[in-house]
């Protein structure tokens, strides 16, 4: 009888979500159990990071890795499974472009550590201390791993074969991708394993989306009742539908909230806040400078709008006036 | 040898021997599994082979009270649910009711009660979860067992497929009725300002009342399951409650108008190691009670009660430490409110000699506990006549400035705090996460085990993963603690130098 | 380490009806400006897509120019309107992102202003002067310098980002 193929599932700077969608798979779960070998899923099961040292390469045939790269261990971890295994797979938005963590890349280290350690209302170190990359403690020496300056996307980290998105990815599509891979019916490399469609196409109020949106306004959704059958966009809504890759079948207007981007563009986009951004600024009615920027006040924060889920993987990935500190041993 | 090289020479030779030395006397747990986060745990031995010293460290942070700065603070449910995908719906609430605090507005009558409901549905299947996959192992299985049968598939194995599939088919089912009202189960979109984006149709009711029953019995069947093979087991009983896994601190919960268990809302409960109160307080006041400290070993902070001051990582009359979460809850509180929970209440505190209740393995009985009062709670909630209503939401008016807002999560009190601009953009987050308020007790937790069951140098798979046990109890949520990532746990005794080579195996695991 | 020898490089998208028939104009009547912007021709300045502005900068542009029909002379109605409106947002985002209001310019030019040609361009290259360099390929390559260490522990000798973006060594 053969060896069933070796899997794996790691991640890094992660909500632990996508290994939740896994485990979501409910009763199906015993099914892949049945097919494939875990050979290591930290959240699940106690095997280390030794026995995956000690494995030959390439002798895992998928990891699927989620979460963003932010510190020296995750980059670690993600080249050691890079080696060892015949398929890396960026799994969920965090792996594929970023993710929400990637909103960090705003920030400068320095203002991250100095508020966390420092300035909060409830901290209290008036001696400023700060996690630090080696201790000295009694003759103990304690070492965390360094906090890097900018949040990476995997493949800015080592090369991914595939990418599953989502925040995170929905039962339906991870099944439908480790099925294909089981089956070796894999598209080409690079591909991202979800339809290539905009979300506007799958999603239920499709048929009220107008031909020609015009916006008078923004609405923001605290400020309006939303009316669950009707294009969120037609009511003035910042919906990120268009220029989001389907797949999801529309999950968050089912819950009458509009799309938030999270499956990131088709293959058709480069930049998909640039994109969205360009076509929802187009369908401004105003034709005055003035108009046009009150129109636009209704968009009060565009980064988090067009780019929540995908700042690191953006083509401008940080903002370019933040400085790049030196690692945190030195003082 | 020229007499100075050889002062040198005997110089290097002795902290070379130091460096050796401490290297051979260092334990560490990397990473530590079955839970949700990322961590390690590194142990100092002495010359003797006893433990001198224990280290619990999270090796992670994402910042999101920093980068949340600018973003329209009606996006923070959907932003923070981002810090845990295993209780996205415990910030997701939390930021919902600081947003109804920052709004001065209510929610109706109804949007509260689909709240609760979705809560509840939340809570019970979470402590499933833990339940049954990660903590639950430990006792349904054994802590001595091989890793390969510590998990799921052991547990499955133990209690039949049978009750695995149940296990699974009610999560399964409970999440479905979260999805119905949140777009998604993990990380919902329901929460607003002043009510909930979506309603409940009155022909979909009929399969939730079904679902609501079926918990419920679901819920007493788990308590079953933990008195057959947990407490029925002398061992068992034995270990939780060795002095090893216990310790007197201060407990915090949130409790109603009545002084009973409710996860959803209430004022803030704090009481000492005598079970005494101390501090009850609404949301609003939580900085005069809760303060951080930090330490440059871990990146997570460890809370304390502020007008105690830090007295260390101590129990004791000084000690300002707090615990939160099942065991706590049941001890600030008075009762339960509803009444199978409050039978099983008052079973789990008369088996275990009365108030306060100090051994921390104790959290998975009061984890089982808490199952019944929020399957009672879903019970009540979805036979509500107000539950099909269509009025949904306030529309805030007010102009926006500061709001709080407190849930209990699975694994304690949580706590968001918002300041935004008139426009309502978020210039300012502050939150305290739920496993944050147990970092220090953890912390104690996971240096006490190593002590108790390290002794010459004897450190058995078995017995780190008894260790490891010490804070799975708490449940605990490093991706939520850091707001940073979250840490495999693993149990694994490996001698790592600072460039993470692998010196030396200090045991040989009994599997391998 | 700004390069003493460095030329602001600024790179201009200009419509076919209007600005670039400006250019045009401004090259046959021998009005000497700065060497510095590389036009692009395109139909419209709706065509524009911000895409391309934020392509430009990343590859080391250090402005972008976008030049269309004054407001009401679109020569397809109302393709002008699109681009000030995009134009207006995409200039929140960049300043968000830390990029100055002056590096991305919106000029309305029609056909006949040769000489406002002339004028734009001469201005936008010494303000980008006394901005400095942008630089966005040497920024990454200074932010992912602090990988290189467990890289090369890797045994990797190609950065991730060479990998994925081969065209961008040659910015």
């Amino acid at each position: 009888m053969p060896d069933k193929p070796k899997i794996s599932f790691y991640w890094c700077s992660s909500c632990g979500g996508c290994e939740e969608a896994v485990v979501d798979f409910a009763e199906d779960i015993l099914g892949v159990l049945e097919a494939v070998d875990i050979v290591f899923w930290p959240v699940a099961m106690d095997f280390k990071k030794k026995h995956v040292e000690a494995m030959p390469d390439k002798s895992i045939v998928a990891t699927l890795l989620n979460g963003a790269v932010r510190t020296s261990e995750q980059e670690e971890m993600a080249r050691l499974l890079r080696r060892k295994s015949q398929y890396l797979i960026a799994y969920g938005a965090c792996a594929h472009l970023g993710g929400i963590p990637s909103l960090a890349n705003q920030f400068s280290r320095g203002q991250l550590l100095r508020y966390v350690y420092e300035e909060a209302p409830t901290v209290v170190n008036e001696a400023r201390t700060r996690p630090r990359t080696s201790v000295q403690n009694n003759g103990h020496t304690v070492t965390l791993p360094e906090f890097r300056n900018v949040v990476r996307a995997l493949d800015q980290v080592v090369e991914v074969d595939f990418y599953i998105p989502g925040c995170p990815p929905t039962p339906k599509i991870t099944k439908a991708a480790i099925g294909a891979l089981l089956e070796g019916k894999l598209p080409p490399k690079g591909s991202v394993l979800a339809p290539d469609v905009a979300l506007c196409d799958q999603c239920p109020r499709k048929a009220s989306k107008p031909a020609d949106l015009g916006f008078k306004e923004f609405k923001r959704p605290h400020q309006v009742v939303l009316d669950p059958n009707l294009c969120l966009l037609a009511q003035g809504i910042v919906c990120m539908g268009p220029a989001t890759r389907g797949g999801c079948e529309a999950l968050c207007p089912a819950g009458n909230m509009p799309c938030t981007g999270c499956f990131g563009p088709t293959s058709r986009v480069r930049d998909q806040g640039a994109k969205i951004l360009s076509s929802l600024c187009a369908n401004v009615v105003s034709k005055d400078e003035k108009g046009i920027r009150d129109t636009l006040a209704g968009i009060p924060d565009p980064v988090g709008a067009f780019y929540r889920y995908g700042l690191a993987g953006s083509l401008l990935r940080r903002k370019a006036n933040l400085p790049v500190e030196p690692a945190q041993e030195t003082p | 040898m020229n007499p100075e090289a050889a002062t040198v020479w005997n110089e290097a030779g002795k902290l070379a021997n130091a460096a050796a030395q401490a290297q051979r006397r260092r334990v560490t747990i990397d990473p530590i599994t079955r839970l949700e986060g990322h961590g390690k745990i590194d142990i100092f031995l002495d010359d003797q082979g006893d433990v001198e010293r224990a280290y619990l460290q999270i090796p992670e942070l994402r910042g999101f009270e920093v980068f949340s700065i600018g973003r329209p603070a009606e996006e923070m449910p959907q932003i923070t649910s981002r810090i845990c995908g295993v209780c996205p719906t415990a910030h997701h609430m939390a930021a919902t009711k600081a947003l109804d605090d920052l709004y001065q507005v209510e929610p109706p009558p109804a949007a509260r009660k689909i709240r609760e409901l979705v809560y509840n549905a939340f809570m019970m299947e979470d402590h499933a979860l833990h339940v049954y996959l990660l903590g639950g192992p430990d006792f349904i299985v054994g802590p001595q067992a091989p890793p390969e049968q510590r998990n799921v598939a052991g547990v499955i194995a133990k209690v039949g497929v049978e009750t695995g599939k149940k296990v699974i088919s009610m999560r399964r089912r409970l999440r479905e009725l979260i999805a119905y009202f949140g777009g998604k189960v993990i990380h919902p979109v329901m929460g607003l300002p002043g009510g909930v984006s979506k309603g409940l149709k009155p022909e979909d009711l009929p399969p939730f009342k079904d679902l609501a029953e079926e918990t419920l019995d679901f819920a007493l069947f788990t308590l079953q399951v933990f008195k057959d093979i947990v407490l029925k087991n002398p061992d068992y009983v034995k270990l939780i409650t060795s002095d090893t896994y216990t310790h007197r601190t201060y407990y915090m919960g949130l409790v109603d108008a009545r002084n009973r268990v409710n996860f959803y809302d209430g004022l803030v409960r704090v009481v000492d190691a005598n079970g005494r109160e101390y501090a009850k307080f609404p949301a609003r006041q939580y900085r005069d009670f809760v303060a951080e400290h930090v330490e440059p070993w871990s990146y997570v902070k460890f809370c304390f009660l502020k007008p105690l001051g830090w007295h260390g990582f101590e129990e004791g009359p000084q000690s300002s430490v707090y615990a939160v979460a099942p065991l706590a809850r049941l001890n600030v509180a008075d009762g339960m409110a509803t009444p199978q929970a409050q039978k099983a209440c008052d079973e789990f505190f008369n088996t275990l000699g009365g108030k306060p209740v100090h051994h921390t393995l104790a959290n998975h009985w009061a984890r089982v506990v808490e199952m019944i009062s929020a399957a009672e709670r879903i019970v009540e909630l979805i036979n509500d006549p107000e539950i099909t209503s269509t009025n949904l939401r306030v529309i805030p008016s007010v102009k926006p400035g500061v709001g709080v807002g407190v849930v209990e999560a699975p694994r304690g009190t949580l706590y968001h705090h918002f300041e935004t601009d008139s426009q309502g953009l978020i210039t300012k987050a502050n939150l305290i996460v739920a496993t944050q308020n147990n970092a220090a007790r953890i912390a104690m937790s996971v240096e006490k085990a190593a002590r108790g069951l390290i002794k010459k140098g004897n450190v058995s798979e078995g017995l780190l993963n008894m260790v490891e046990m010490a804070f799975r109890a708490y449940d605990p949520c490093f991706g939520c603690a850091t707001h940073s990532l979250p840490g495999h746990l693993p149990l694994c005794v490996s001698l790592y130098n600072r460039e993470r080579t692998l010196l030396r195996q200090l045991v040989q695991p009994a599997s391998l | 380490m700004s390069d003493p020898k460095w030329q602001p490089r600024i790179v201009a998208f200009f419509c076919n009806w209007c600005t670039y028939t400006a250019a045009d104009l401004a090259g046959v009547s021998r009005l000497k400006h700065a060497s510095n912007a590389r036009v692009i021709r395109l139909m419209c300045s709706g065509r524009v897509d911000p895409q391309f502005i934020l392509d430009a900068l990343a590859k080391g542009a250090d402005g972008v120019l976008i030049g269309g029909c004054h407001l009401g002379d679109c020569h397809y109605g109302e393709g002008n309107y699109k681009t000030l409106r995009r134009f207006q947002m995409l200039q929140r985002l960049l300043r968000d992102m830390g990029i100055e209001d002056q590096r991305v310019r919106l000029e309305w030019i029609s056909a006949s202003e040769g000489e406002r040609v002339k004028t734009v361009i001469n201005d936008m290259v010494e303000q980008i002067r006394a901005l400095g360099p942008l630089n966005l390929p040497q920024r990454r390559q200074d932010w992912d310098r602090e990988m290189t260490p467990l890289a090369e522990a890797a045994g990797e000798s190609e950065s991730a980002e060479q990998r994925a973006e081969p065209e961008a060594a040659h910015a």
